[in-house]
């Protein structure tokens, strides 16, 4: 398996995204902005489609519409997030936006199953660096804005009486959100984001672990599920999306179980 | 004299484009137990939130301790009306961890003297044991008196509690004004208590801070408890009711209970 350049790139891809998104999702989930990222993901998607269409990379129209999204939403956070029916007005029209922009694609096909369910496997050597440095920002970036994150997102009424700028977190959180579903699409696709991003961690918090463990767990989940779908893909000839999706699915339910065999 | 703990000077502060503070004036002594008693919507959390400097007022001021501290800077602990809480699966000991490190940037990683600042504060409302589990599955008293540990964290010296009985059974009342005032009465701390409820404050409070229709009325129980203070404040006639040592404030006529609704059904 490791003889191909190919799956070594995806190795290390998928290391890279599970890495970014133990600790975002840790927050997303504990926040309860989970459906959240799953509209960024979906603007994403517009992006990444509009840039095909001019000629430039899916991921940079990707990253760039997901993190300009994600900062409008948390300028209007009271306002946007938690309101279902804005949230799934928006991702309908992302969607829709993405398929007039392959419509006009002469390689519709190919490029939307790709942005839509991943393409792990297509992954250039060359744009690990990029991941590389992305991830590495993301995680120092949310390293450095965790303490006050956490306080904001426990607690917002105290937080705000003590100093802390809830706007200002809420704008620079969701542009880290844009980043790491940018880099998650690359390895599951526009549709399961969420696996990667929202199941390890709501697994991670439903085992109790405290803030600095549980992020850390949520990302060991995350790999366990990102590699352990790219092998299975290798083993059975299926997509490594649906073997990472059933992975997220099988960790947060074994989670489940033990949370409710220790009584939480 | 003393400066006062806290002190408003024709203050007016509006929620939702209502005032619902108009050229309000007052001045807080140190030390003192105060309760904040008014409907809702009277404006306890909007006097509360100028206090803290999250409201700024359409006119007057509110000072502390005789300064114009900048926000998140003044010697205020701060428990605010218990909502739905999101920590969940987290113990309660990291929620109150949260709150002392939130203020600075990193890791939330905890020192050994910032644990041992969160175990301080646990243990002064006697919390430590139940702060190991998940937040989630404590009561609603329980979680009371977590944030109560939180507001007792940086050593304030004014503690702003806003509605700390909801939610409680009068058993529990009774419990968690005694530890609040004993705390109070230990550390020689300010504290403003807002409630529905005055009974349960009985024998703690030194003074009443009354809201209504925009006014405040400050003085001790037996000053602003009365039939003609209230009904000068509210503008309309109301009645102050004792019986069996509790008090309760009703709309001329008894149709209306303006006060302790809850108490009234205990006591039937």
């Amino acid at each position: 398996m490791f003889a191909y350049e190919f799956m070594r790139t995806a190795f290390v891809a998928a290391f890279l995204a599970a890495f970014v998104c133990g600790p975002v999702g840790w927050f997303l989930v504990l926040r309860g902005q989970s459906f959240a990222s799953h509209a960024l993901s979906h603007v994403g998607f517009a992006g990444a489609a509009a840039a095909l269409l001019w000629g430039q990379p899916a991921f940079l129209g990707f990253g760039l519409s997901a993190v300009l999204s994600g900062m409008g939403m948390g300028m209007a956070s009271d306002r946007v997030i938690g309101r279902d029916v804005m949230i799934g007005l928006v991702l309908s029209l992302a969607m829709g936006t993405g398929a007039l922009c392959l419509h006009f694609l002469t390689r519709s096909a190919g490029a939307a199953t790709a942005l839509l369910f991943g393409d792990i496997l297509g992954i250039s050597p060359s744009s690990l660096y990029w991941l590389g440095v992305l991830a590495i920002g993301c995680v120092a970036g949310l390293a450095v804005m965790s303490r006050p994150l956490l306080f904001a997102s426990l607690q917002p009424e105290v937080a705000e009486a003590k100093g802390v700028n809830l706007r200002l977190l809420d704008v620079l959180f969701l542009a880290l959100v844009g980043i790491a579903s940018a880099m998650c699409s690359q390895i599951t696709g526009v549709l399961l984001v969420f696996t990667l991003m929202v199941a390890p961690a709501a697994a991670s918090l439903r085992l109790g672990f405290g803030p600095m463990q549980g992020m850390v767990v949520a990302s060991a989940l995350a790999l366990f599920e990102a590699w352990g779908g790219l092998c299975l893909s290798w083993l059975s000839d299926c997509p490594a999306s649906f073997w990472i999706a059933l992975l997220g699915s099988v960790v947060f339910a074994t989670a489940n179980g033990v949370a409710h065999l220790r009584g939480r | 004299m003393s400066i006062p703990a806290i002190e408003a000077e024709q203050l007016s502060v509006s929620y939702g484009g209502r005032r619902v503070l108009d050229q309000v004036s007052f001045a807080i002594e140190p030390g003192s137990f105060v309760a904040v008693l008014g409907g809702n919507g009277a404006g306890k959390t909007s006097l509360f939130r100028a206090i803290l400097g999250l409201t700024i007022p359409e006119q007057g001021y509110v000072r502390v301790e005789g300064q114009n501290f900048g926000k998140g800077r003044m010697p205020v602990g701060y428990m605010p009306q218990m909502r739905r809480m999101v920590a969940g699966q987290l113990s309660g000991w990291h929620m109150v961890a949260a709150a002392l490190q939130g203020r600075t940037w990193g890791l939330p990683w905890c020192s050994a003297r910032a644990r041992a600042e969160v175990d301080a504060a646990l243990d002064a409302v006697d919390a430590r044991d139940l702060a190991m589990r998940p937040v989630m599955s404590l009561s609603g008293g329980e979680r009371q008196r977590l944030l109560l540990a939180q507001a007792l964290l940086d050593q304030p010296r004014i503690l702003l509690l806003d509605e700390p009985l909801a939610s409680l059974d009068p058993a529990r009342m009774r419990e968690t004004t005694r530890r609040i005032y004993d705390l109070a009465r230990e550390r020689r701390l300010t504290v403003l208590f807002s409630t529905h409820d005055i009974n349960p404050l009985m024998g703690f409070m030194d003074h009443v801070l009354y809201l209504a229709h925009g006014k405040v009325l400050l003085g001790s129980v037996d000053d602003v408890m009365t039939t003609p203070a209230l009904s000068a404040l509210y503008g309309a006639p109301v009645e102050v009711v004792r019986a069996d040592g509790r008090l309760f404030v009703v709309a001329d006529g008894g149709a209306d209970t303006l006060h302790c609704c809850d108490c009234a059904e205990h006591t039937r």
